[in-house]
């Protein structure tokens, strides 16, 4: 046997997926789900793709699935949302291969818009749903979806979470296995869901329903373990792990490894066997629900919180009555330290550009530039869901066109909608499309900064590369949107902040629609050449604050102590600074210059002015 | 058990120390959890990662108030913040690399004033070093994390140690060959730096 190694449960989910024999696997990032697939890329066996969206990846993941092969895709829990049409129907069809969706909530809300609980889907889609709590069980419990998968001819969603998926434990390896490969068997009334054909398939889900909560009633991924009977734990995934460490031996658990469908016998036998009986999950009271429903006055949301994540401390106080310890604190309300766009990073340029545009509304998107949302540049009025920027400004220019107040012209002059290259693909196109056939005159501002960012640097359709690295064919983003019917398309550099302020005052005036695509690679991309750190000259500048208020991380007052801005004179952080030189085109006296040593590091509190 | 509290701003290396510290445990024999959190909140914003290893099966990858044997600390600032996670008679070891948040860039809020002072004050036991010239010592200020993990090497004793060549062989898992050099010296400045940490082996 290999040895043991340190993985994320994000790794141990593809290392699952790799010993199933996968063959296929076709994803969207999205925090906390993104490694799941790029370790897939890693295994010269699975074909991994990077796919447009959730629901092109689930359903590449579903034709391999009938074509034969193991097949699995990973998503975030809002990035089900987008998939959710093919799984639903996906139900129905079941599978050919094994088809194992992976998805990824984030209690907590650590990097999403919303705190969805995914376990509802796994409810409404009628689809057997498995959660592990710790990387070993990823590895695991895909392997055991897949299987389950093709017993019970069902797609298997995993649930994850982000302490699931992004701690590390340990794992063993093991060998590939390899599955005897299947033919494609032509079967329409199993794949072509049309009325008549999806009557019969959904009397063979409620069959298989039914014989998937047999299986959970004797399965062992659903265990107990007795210590303690005066008090009883249901509990499942990460949830398991926070309250048996808080409670050790003085409780008994059902860890329940099926979270759908929950057994009924089991769950009643546990909760008669002991005093005493709570339901620890976090989010939504999904498993509490199903208790109570059989009768059982379990403890449950009456005691915890449905909003964000659960600590062992706060169980120990709830269930053993044992307040926190008593520990050192700060003696002054500290700063908040919010994230903030990087040093370098180009779409700081966009957002100081629309700055300049007083009374602008700005329909914002998914990606690092939704931190232009908060101080100093705050340039975001709304900000929703994948590519919902470019819809949302073509909603405002109609509801003025219908109010009066203002006409929709006016309005439109009024509004852009911004979002990166990745989520334009994603799903901004077709806003796009909609703005030009229902006659709008929106200005669209595509961020392309040749990456997918936030998740942490991948590769989309719009970067000419694949998931392997491998060179492939580039979407033209210019001749993409002129062929949706936009004549005015501009690309500009961010950082040209004359043009591109000239660009966007003329594309508002314009009574047609418009995209300026502002181009300029992520300043964390290895390709991007750095230049030293620049500098400011005291004696040349004349402590106007411009260069702070474009809300560069590596510049900031010499002595910070004072949170006077005005009369203040600015300092570049040698150790932050990425040497984009934007701050140098932002100043009007010429005081900041390039790769002139040496630099400033600070360290301590209150060094001198 | 023993556990660490990483804190530091996104960007720093918090996640990458963690990972070093974590295969040096697993060459020590231990199982070990790491919390880490990707994303938005790696955008320059307050990281924390916690490492947590023992002899016997670790649960959860979190800790809560007052559970961390050591804190490392990569700014103080984030120091002042994280002191709540120390575990009575546990050590905070802080790098005093200064990195102001935006708020104080925009000057709605002053970045405190003696914050290693003020952290002594709550009884917290506590040692500050300049880890950041001592990575740039060593080839680049990237390394400060390094630095603070050879400070923590020095600083296990007892039941809590780890063999200096099980973080050595951590250490050249996880870095690449062409920067390994670097990264070792960075690692024996802060495992020299032990001389300073006194009575700080006594745990």
């Amino acid at each position: 046997m290999s040895p043991k190694t340190l993985m994320l449960g994000n790794e141990a989910v593809a290392r699952g997926a790799y010993e199933a024999g996968a063959a296929v696997a076709s994803a969207y990032p999205g925090t906390p789900s993104t490694e799941i697939t790029e370790n897939l890329a890693k295994y010269g066996e699975i074909f991994t793709e990077w796919a447009p969206n959730e629901k092109v990846a689930l359903e590449v993941s579903l034709g391999a699935s009938i074509g034969g092969a193991r097949a699995i895709c990973a998503m975030k829990h809002v990035g089900l949302n987008v998939a959710a049409d093919p799984l639903f129907t996906a139900s129905y069809t079941g599978v050919g291969g094994g088809l194992v969706i992976c998805v990824a909530d984030d209690q907590g809300m650590h990097s999403s818009q919303n705190e969805q609980d995914s376990r509802q889907y796994a409810r409404a889609s009628k689809i057997l749903m498995l959660e592990p709590s710790d990387s070993a069980e990823c590895k695991q419990f895909v392997k055991r979806a897949f299987a389950l998968s093709e017993q019970f001819d069902t797609p298997a969603l995993l649930r994850l979470c982000t302490r699931v998926s992004h701690s590390r434990g340990l794992v063993e390896m093991e060998e590939r296995e390899k599955p005897a490969p299947k033919e494609y068997v032509k079967n329409p009334g199993k794949y072509v869901m049309m009325p008549a054909m999806a009557r019969a398939r959904r009397v063979a889900v409620e069959e298989r329903t039914r014989a998937l909560r047999e299986f959970a009633e004797t399965t062992e991924l659903n265990v107990v373990e007795y210590y303690d009977r005066s008090i009883g734990i249901i509990s499942a995934g990460i949830a398991y792990e926070y309250v048996k460490e808080a409670l050790g031996e003085k409780a008994s658990y059902l860890k329940l490894g099926v979270i759908y469908p929950l057994p009924a016998r089991k769950i009643k036998e546990f909760f008669e066997s002991v005093r005493v009986c709570y339901v620890m999950e976090e989010l939504d009271p999904f498993i509490e629900e199903h208790c109570r429903a059989l009768g059982l006055a379990v403890i449950g949301k009456d005691q915890f919180s449905a909003i964000g994540e659960y600590t062992a401390a706060q169980i120990r106080e709830t269930v053993l009555g044992q307040p926190p310890d008593q520990t050192p604190a700060a003696s002054e309300p500290l700063p908040a330290r919010p994230p903030v766009m990087c040093a370098g990073c180009p779409h700081r340029g966009v957002f100081y550009a629309l700055k300049q545009f007083p009374g602008l509304t700005v329909m914002g998107d998914i990606g690092c530039y939704t931190l232009a949302a908060l101080p100093p540049l705050q340039m975001m009025d709304a900000c929703v869901c994948m590519g919902a920027s470019i819809g949302m400004a073509h909603g405002m220019e109609k509801a003025a066109e219908s109010s009066g107040q203002l006409s929709g012209r006016e309005r439109a002059a009024k509004t852009v909608a911004v979002l990166g290259d990745s989520t334009f693909i994603h799903s901004g196109i077709t806003g796009l499309i909609d703005v030009v056939y229902n006659k709008g005159t929106s200005t669209v501002i595509i961020l392309d900064n040749s990456i997918t960012g936030m998740t942490g640097h991948q590769e989309n359709p719009a970067t000419g590369y694949t998931i392997k690295g491998e060179p492939t064919r580039q979407v033209d983003l210019q001749k993409l949107c002129e062929a949706a019917g936009v004549d005015r398309v501009t690309t500009v550099d961010p950082f040209d902040l004359d043009t591109l302020r000239k660009t966007i005052k003329e594309e508002l005036a314009a009574a047609e629609p418009s995209v300026i695509i502002a181009k300029r690679p992520c300043a964390l991309l290895k390709k991007v050449k750095r230049e030293g750190p620049y500098r400011i000259d005291a004696d040349k500048c004349l402590r106007c604050g411009s260069c702070l208020r474009i809300g560069c991380p590596a510049i900031t007052k010499a002595n910070a102590l004072t949170t006077a801005t005005a009369g203040a004179l600015p300092a570049i952080d040698l150790t932050q600074c990425a040497g984009c030189g934007y701050c140098a085109r932002v100043c009007k006296a010429g005081a900041i210059a390039g790769a002139m040593a040496p630099a400033v590091t600070r360290t301590g509190g209150g060094d001198p002015a | 058990m023993t556990n660490v509290l990483i804190a530091g701003v996104g960007g720093q290396g918090a996640l990458f120390a963690g990972r070093v510290l974590g295969r040096a445990a697993i060459q020590a024999g231990c199982d070990v959890k790491i919390s880490e959190v990707h994303g938005m909140s790696q955008r320059g914003g307050s990281v924390e990662t916690v490492v947590r290893f023992d002899r016997e099966k670790v649960h959860s990858p979190l800790i809560d108030k007052g559970g961390a044997d050591f804190i490392l600390a990569l700014e103080l600032l984030e120091a002042y913040r994280s002191i709540g996670y120390l575990k009575n008679g546990g050590w905070l070891i802080a790098s005093t690399q200064r990195i102001d948040p935006m708020p104080v860039i925009t000057g709605v809020a002053s970045y405190p004033a003696d914050i290693v002072e003020k952290l002594t004050k709550t009884g917290a036991r506590v040692k500050a070093l300049d880890a950041l010239s001592l990575a740039i010592e060593s080839g680049g200020a990237k390394m400060a994390n390094v630095v603070l993990i050879g400070v923590l090497a020095g600083a296990l004793a007892g039941d809590l140690a780890i063999a200096k060549e099980d973080w050595l062989t951590a250490l050249r898992q996880a870095v690449p060959e062409k920067l390994l050099a670097m990264n070792l010296k960075a690692f024996e400045l802060g495992h020299n730096w032990r001389e300073n940490l006194g009575e700080i082996q006594t745990i």
